[in-house]
């Protein structure tokens, strides 16, 4: 699966797509299929302030338990309700399942991740092919 | 792939839950090659069987498998074993890939005063393990053995994709019906066999699965894997295997310590069913605490249960915790989360037409 151009990456797999102060963020398609069938997803709380680097959440397969990290330090303006009843929506497009949204604290700290090509050749380097 | 017990192996094909969740409903097929197999003959082989296996291999007719298991002389486990009676002075033992070694030299060291000659074939068979409602339907397709008539624990002996005296088994380690056959090695065998129950199976949706869904299946029936619920710190009362082990056959190895256990009023610990009340998922290696927070036990294994919908996990935990319905928690996460014991196994396949024994 192609990874967006448009989103940035972050090491931990996590996956941003900024627009001005707002960003949505979620996993990479290489995640959910390392992890395999998701089946609980922990999500944030609307209002909870989320730190670059630092755990905000965690996604749970049949195989493993697995933490999120915030690729940005912001406040959480809102949090994919429908994850809660079917996980498997990451499975099945991880590029569009989002997580959490959230206001950006400093915009300008998204463009110090991965661009998508980065983060492609990061992938091929961690998994060997 | 991971490494399992030096063998390349896939933990999932297309998914774990639709490959657990076909094994429950239709079919699926595992490529278990990595089982071992031990072949003990000789007029002294019945004997040998007897003392280094706890269940009672006497009672066994040509054609019959029992559930068993090898211990040391502290009643603790070296590896648990289907034996397999092929013919009179004819015994062969499947086991564990991860002990494959450790086995052969323990039942060769054991048995070399009985009078029987033992011979390690593992590499000489492809293990197939077809596991489902649909199972029989699909093998039988395949075979011109009565599959019907071999029943739970039975075996017999057909010509399976052209292949003869195949030796095809009515076990599995699924908590479903299914089969196992044994056949040669060769990767252009093994793949043409394989190849062929899936087509076989294909109206049934079969599914190749992966150790993933194999670990899930065995942990909803509540089966011991050993490394986790069974080892060699671990006795047989401890695990609750005690209708495999036949104290009343006579001495073997490991009775000795056994009788102890019993007749100090049982094992201190035992392992239980937990489900997992609230979120969270209990999994291996994590801490039993009681209500007041001290740790109890340990998680020996854990899962989402596919088929039952359920967080389930097998735990090691206190003689005065054992009794269903009591409430514990499990550290989950350095958050304790509530649990509670619930009778074994987690699942029971339902009983069908055809009855088996």
């Amino acid at each position: 699966m192609a990874y967006p151009t448009n989103y940035r990456y972050t090491r931990e797999h996590e996956w941003i797509e900024a627009s001005g102060k707002t960003a949505s963020v979620g996993i990479t398609d290489h995640a959910q299929d390392s992890l395999g069938d998701i089946v609980f997803v922990e999500l944030p709380k609307v209002g909870d302030k989320v730190e670059k680097g630092k755990v905000f959440g965690s996604v749970e397969s049949v195989k493993a338990v697995s933490d999120l990290y915030s690729p940005a330090t912001g406040t959480v303006t809102a949090i994919n309700e429908e994850l809660t009843t079917a996980p498997e929506k990451i499975n099945a497009d991880a590029h569009a399942a989002w997580i959490m949204k959230i206001e950006l604290a400093d915009p300008g700290e998204v463009d110090s991740l991965l661009t998508a090509q980065d983060y492609e050749v990061y992938v091929k380097e961690e998994t060997g092919h | 792939m991971v490494d399992f017990g030096g063998w390349d192996m896939p933990v999932e094909y297309s998914g774990l839950i639709a490959e657990h969740m076909a094994v429950r409903t239709g079919v699926g097929v595992f490529d278990v090659s990595h089982m071992g197999d031990i072949q003990l003959r000789g007029p002294g082989s019945l004997a040998a069987v007897q003392h280094i296996s706890m269940n009672d291999a006497s009672r066994l007719q040509v054609g019959q498998a029992q559930y068993s298991a090898m211990l040391y002389p502290e009643g603790t486990f070296v590896d648990d074993i289907i034996v397999h009676k092929l013919s009179d002075n004819d015994y062969l033992f499947v086991i564990n890939a991860g002990t494959r070694e450790k086995d052969y030299n323990w039942v060769r060291s054991q048995a070399h005063a009985f009078g029987c000659h033992v011979s390690d074939y593992s590499d000489y068979y492809t293990q197939l393990a077809i596991q489902g409602p649909r199972a029989q339907e699909t093998l039988q397709k395949l075979t011109n053995a009565d599959l019907a008539a071999v029943k739970f624990y039975w075996f017999t002996w057909g010509t399976v994709c052209g292949l003869e005296n195949t030796l095809i088994a009515r076990t599995g380690y699924t908590g479903e019906d299914g089969f196992e056959i044994y056949i040669p090695s060769d990767e252009a065998t093994s793949e043409r066999v394989w190849n062929e129950v899936m087509e076989a199976g294909k109206e049934f949706g079969i599914l190749p699965c992966g150790l993933g869904a194999r670990n899930t299946l065995r942990l909803e029936a509540a089966l011991s894997l050993y490394g986790h619920e069974i080892s060699d710190s671990i006795n047989v009362f401890e695990a609750g295997l005690d209708r495999f082990c036949k104290l009343e056959k006579g001495p073997f190895l490991g009775s000795e310590a056994l009788t102890k256990v019993q007749a100090a009023g049982g094992p201190e610990r035992k392992l239980v069913g937990l489900e997992v009340v609230e979120r969270g998922i209990a999994r291996d290696g994590y801490r039993v605490l009681d209500l007041s927070g001290n740790a109890i036990g340990y998680v020996t294994s854990g899962s989402p249960a596919p088929f039952l919908k359920k967080k389930i996990a097998l735990a090691y935990v206190p003689r005065a915790f054992v009794e269903p319905g009591t409430e514990v928690a499990v550290e989950i996460r350095n958050n304790p989360v509530k649990v509670q014991v619930v009778p074994l196994p987690f699942y029971k396949k339902p009983k069908r037409a055809s009855s088996q024994s």
